[in-house]
């Protein structure tokens, strides 16, 4: 007799952890669409949220909501150094060159927290209501629950902002012909800007989260390789993609977890990215490249 | 100065070493080398050691990225395999040390073999992913199956010539320089013939290597193989040097280190597979002295040791992209065209 | 697949374009082309920009499979065989925006284009010592007395191609597909972007090739001077179809070639004299 109740539970903490994965792909997506940037130390500049977090409401005592928005300034403020002084200079480099850049970046963050803050895990501060949240009869943790609350605004204001705005429509003609958004008279060099920032300030801020419901340590990082997952199932350059890629991989990951054990996670979400490459690889949603002759 | 090279035949114009103090000077080095062994303590034998065995999987990693333009993180999965495949050899089957190396070299190449058969459909960076994906698939089997101690992982005793343990670095020394030399050395012939221009062709510009004749799945998957025997018989030595094999001892962060290695080396030269594998292996070692050296002022300098040497390892990826792509093979280089010309101005 | 070839006048063709048509979705980039390359000629495909000519070189490469028709080289149709083994059975092309590789020498490329007649294995080459060594150093005598002193590199056998002018890199190129042992030369714009002096250099060494080295050239090429001074044999293409073919000077007065080249309106008819009327 199958326990229905007990499914549905994994499959709504799966799709809550799902959605964390969708908001950091989004951001993921955003700089890959504005500057063609793998960048592999998204999972770095979660952390670094997640720290900054910490730091100013358990270091400096600040209350939550003014912390959070500090934790996001924090990430915002390193997407437009990094973006300024790293990846700039290194336009028109091939793009193994760049991804190895992100590579080295993410472990100079990784270091830094942990001297700052030192090797072992710690937790946040508790900042979100903790009564228990029932949808039917099934339970839901709380924090799991207002993170896919969080994290589906702010995916379905990216995915409506791309569409519908100004700034979405500079993004894509950005993405689609650098040369020729140029000469329409968009600002290109401020779309790199402005796309870095957001995307790491909005990394960071799921940082928060998913600090708030594992804690945060200087590993933190491999989050990171699970986005990776995410956006090539996706679509590298797919918001949409992100989002379906997301919540389908945080299901198939809590099954994994709950029925095979911890240890086939990664297992499992590395599998279907060596599917996905072999089948499709630019992923649900991508645009497929063409090469020319 | 540089007088004096004229060549009167095509043969001298092709050599390795093409002037009178070039061999001179590898002369002295593989005299140094041999004498060494007798003057330093045991820590620099030891050093001595890791850097050669750093070498050899360098310039591996070398023919398959910075040659052939095939970015791969698998490298230090790679050595896993020859390392686990020498280390149930000698405990189970009890085969000689150089025949176990071998194996376990050819085993890693047909693993390489097949990681590298996506390589025609996935190009670029999702093949780099690609390799992350076998590494995490290899760490997994490795870590599971009874065969290789799962996650305890294997303690193997060492190799033995005549009966005698070559369990102390001063022994394993004449076992690692040697293995090292004759790789660097076919790796180094490798791009005097044609199979060398295939990869660069490929990495290139791979339309027009079809077009010129090279069939590119073949190369490709040939450009694996050298590359993952090369990392497997890294990984052979690594065992008989450690004697202690875990599915930690060869983690995603060591695929890394080889590939910063070659970039900071210098992509695509052989010398540039040298200098960038003794160049990060030496870091540690640098900063450990340094953190020595602070102590007294700063006594918690060596617990930042780990979180320091982290940020110096990004540091110089993402120093030497921006500001030295080519890698200290091209500043060696630069320094010896100045000397070509002293004492003349250049 | 076609039987050999029969009669005379099929023996002097070196490659047969019969009907080959092209689509890349709703684009049709070559519709029912064809036309033969007689063995030993230098025949030039001309048209204006956009009419299809890379994509047959493209097609006839090996990289386009066409929708319909057959290309046969020295008789033998060469549906179903891969760029690798087309180079080895004596096609050899150079590209319109050089496809040197940048990270080797001029010498390096040009012994690359051997390739394919190599038998230097893996081990061989790990070795060196041996077959390796002996196979590099004939082709480099090879090279060196055949190629470099024919094309007049000798001054930068050693330099990284990525620091030599556009036109000695045309000429490495050249260089390259000689090497392959060619029995037909595509080359694709070999003089595009060459003033007067390289352009006529360029002339010279195509027709000392087809002379020296018996080897057929077929050409995509923009100058009409050059093209009507050196062709044998003209393919005009437009919109993807052959509209004429012949001697360059029937070709030149061809009234539909005319109206391509300059349009069919009044300005063309002025343009073009009172024989295009």
């Amino acid at each position: 007799m199958t326990d229905w109740l007990f499914l549905t539970e994994v499959f709504l903490a799966g799709l809550g952890s799902g959605a964390l994965y969708a908001v950091t792909g989004v951001a993921f997506v955003l700089i890959y669409k504005a500057t063609r940037v793998v960048n592999l130390a998204i999972g770095e500049i979660l952390m670094l949220g997640g720290y900054a977090f910490f730091g100013a409401a358990a270091g400096w005592h600040l209350p939550a909501w003014v912390a959070l928005p500090v934790a996001i300034l924090a990430g915002a403020l390193v997407g437009a150094v990094v973006e300024r002084g790293l990846i700039r200079p290194m336009l028109g480099e091939s793009p193994i060159s760049v991804f190895m850049v992100t590579i080295g970046l993410g472990s100079i963050l990784a270091g830094f927290v942990q001297i700052v803050w030192g090797a072992d895990p710690l937790r946040l501060p508790e900042f979100l209501p903790s009564a228990p949240i029932f949808i039917g009869e099934a339970y839901v943790a709380p924090k799991v629950a207002y993170g896919f609350l969080a994290a589906m605004v702010v995916v379905t204001a990216f995915v409506l902002g791309l569409r519908f705005s100004r700034g979405g429509v500079a993004l894509k003609a950005t993405a689609a012909d650098q040369a020729a958004a140029y000469s329409v008279g968009i600002d290109v060099p401020r779309v790199f800007s402005l796309s870095w920032i957001v995307a790491c300030g909005v990394a960071a801020g799921a940082g928060v989260l998913v600090g708030a419901i594992g804690g945060i340590s200087p590993t933190m990082g491999v989050f990171g390789l699970s986005v990776l997952v995410v956006v090539i199932v996706g679509g590298l350059d797919s918001m949409a993609g992100a989002l379906v890629g997301g919540l389908f991989i945080g299901v198939v990951e809590a099954f994994a977890g709950t029925f095979l054990g911890g240890e086939y996670r990664f297992l499992v979400t590395f599998s279907i990215l060596i599917l996905i490459l072999m089948v499709r690889p630019y992923g649900l949603f991508g645009t497929h490249e063409i090469e020319r002759l | 100065m540089r007088i004096g090279t004229l060549k009167t035949d095509y043969a001298a114009d092709e050599a390795l070493f093409d002037t009178r103090l070039q061999k001179l000077l590898i002369l002295l080095a593989c005299a140094a080398a041999v004498l060494f062994p007798f003057v330093a303590s045991p820590y620099w034998l030891f050093l001595a050691c890791l850097c050669a065995i750093n070498v050899a999987s360098a310039t591996g990693l070398n023919i398959l990225t910075g040659y052939t333009g095939l970015v791969s993180l698998g490298q230090a999965a790679f050595m896993s395999v020859g390392a686990y495949a020498v280390a149930v050899l000698e405990i189970h089957a009890g085969t000689p040390f150089l025949l176990n190396l071998l194996i376990g070299g050819l085993l890693t190449a047909l693993v390489g073999i097949g990681v590298g058969i996506p390589s025609l459909r996935v190009k670029g960076l999702y093949l780099a992913i690609a390799t992350i994906a076998a590494s995490v698939v290899l760490h997994f089997v490795f870590a599971h199956w009874p065969l290789t101690g799962g996650m305890q992982g294997l303690s193997m005793p060492p190799a033995r010539l005549f009966g005698l343990a070559l369990d102390q670095p001063f022994q394993l020394y004449w076992l690692i320089l040697p293995v090292t030399g004759l790789m660097v050395l076919g790796a180094a012939n490798l791009f005097r013939t044609r199979v060398g221009r295939a990869f660069i062709a490929i990495r290139d510009r791979d339309i027009s290597a079809e077009v010129l004749g090279i069939p590119l799945l073949r190369y490709k998957l040939m450009s694996f193989a050298v590359s993952s025997f090369y990392a497997g018989l890294a990984g052979g030595l690594w065992a008989y040097f450690f004697r202690v094999v875990t599915p930690e001892s060869f983690p995603l962060v060591n695929s890394i280190f080889y590939l910063a290695a070659i970039i900071v080396g210098g992509m695509g030269t052989i010398l540039g597979g040298i200098l960038g594998a003794v160049f990060m292996t030496m870091v540690p070692e640098l900063l450990k002295f340094v953190a020595g050296l602070v102590t007294p002022f700063y006594p918690d300098a060596l617990a930042l040791l780990a979180p320091v040497r982290t940020i110096v390892f990004g540091a110089l990826i993402v120093g030497f992209l921006i500001f030295e792509p080519h890698g200290l093979a091209e500043i060696w280089r630069r320094i010896r065209r100045f000397f070509h010309l002293w004492p003349f101005r250049t | 697949m076609r039987g050999p070839p029969v009669t005379e006048a099929a023996r002097d063709v070196i490659l047969d374009v019969e009907g080959v048509s092209l689509a890349f979705g709703g684009v049709r980039a070559l519709t029912d082309v064809s036309f033969s390359v007689r063995r030993g000629s230098i025949t030039a495909v001309i048209g204006p920009n956009g009419a299809g000519k890379t994509s047959l070189f493209n097609t006839i490469s090996g990289f386009y499979r066409p929708r319909s028709g057959n290309i046969a080289f020295d008789g033998r149709s060469l549906a179903g065989t891969a760029p690798p083994e087309r180079a080895r059975l004596g096609l050899a092309r150079t590209f319109q925006n050089i496809a040197l590789f940048r990270g080797m020498t001029v010498l390096d490329n040009i012994k690359l284009g051997r390739h394919a007649h190599m038998r230097t294995g893996l081990l061989d080459a790990l070795v060196y010592r041996g077959r390796a060594r002996r196979e590099e150093l004939e082709l480099r005598a090879e090279i060196e007395e055949r190629i470099i002193d024919f094309l007049e590199i000798q001054h930068i056998r050693n330099a990284p191609v990525a620091t030599l002018p556009y036109g000695l890199r045309k000429r490495v190129e050249l260089a390259r597909a000689l090497v392959m042992r060619p029995r037909l030369l595509m080359l694709d714009e070999p003089v595009a972007g060459m003033n007067r002096e390289e352009t006529e250099d360029m002339a010279r060494f195509i027709l000392d090739v087809k002379e020296e080295w018996d080897v057929t050239i077929l050409m995509v090429e923009h100058d009409m001077g050059m093209v009507m001074d050196i062709s044998d044999h003209v393919v005009v293409l437009n919109f993807g179809q052959v509209i004429a073919e012949g001697g360059p000077a029937a070709v030149q007065a061809d009234p539909a070639v005319v109206a391509a080249y300059l349009g069919a309106g009044d300005l063309g008819r002025r343009l073009s004299g009172p024989e295009a009327a």
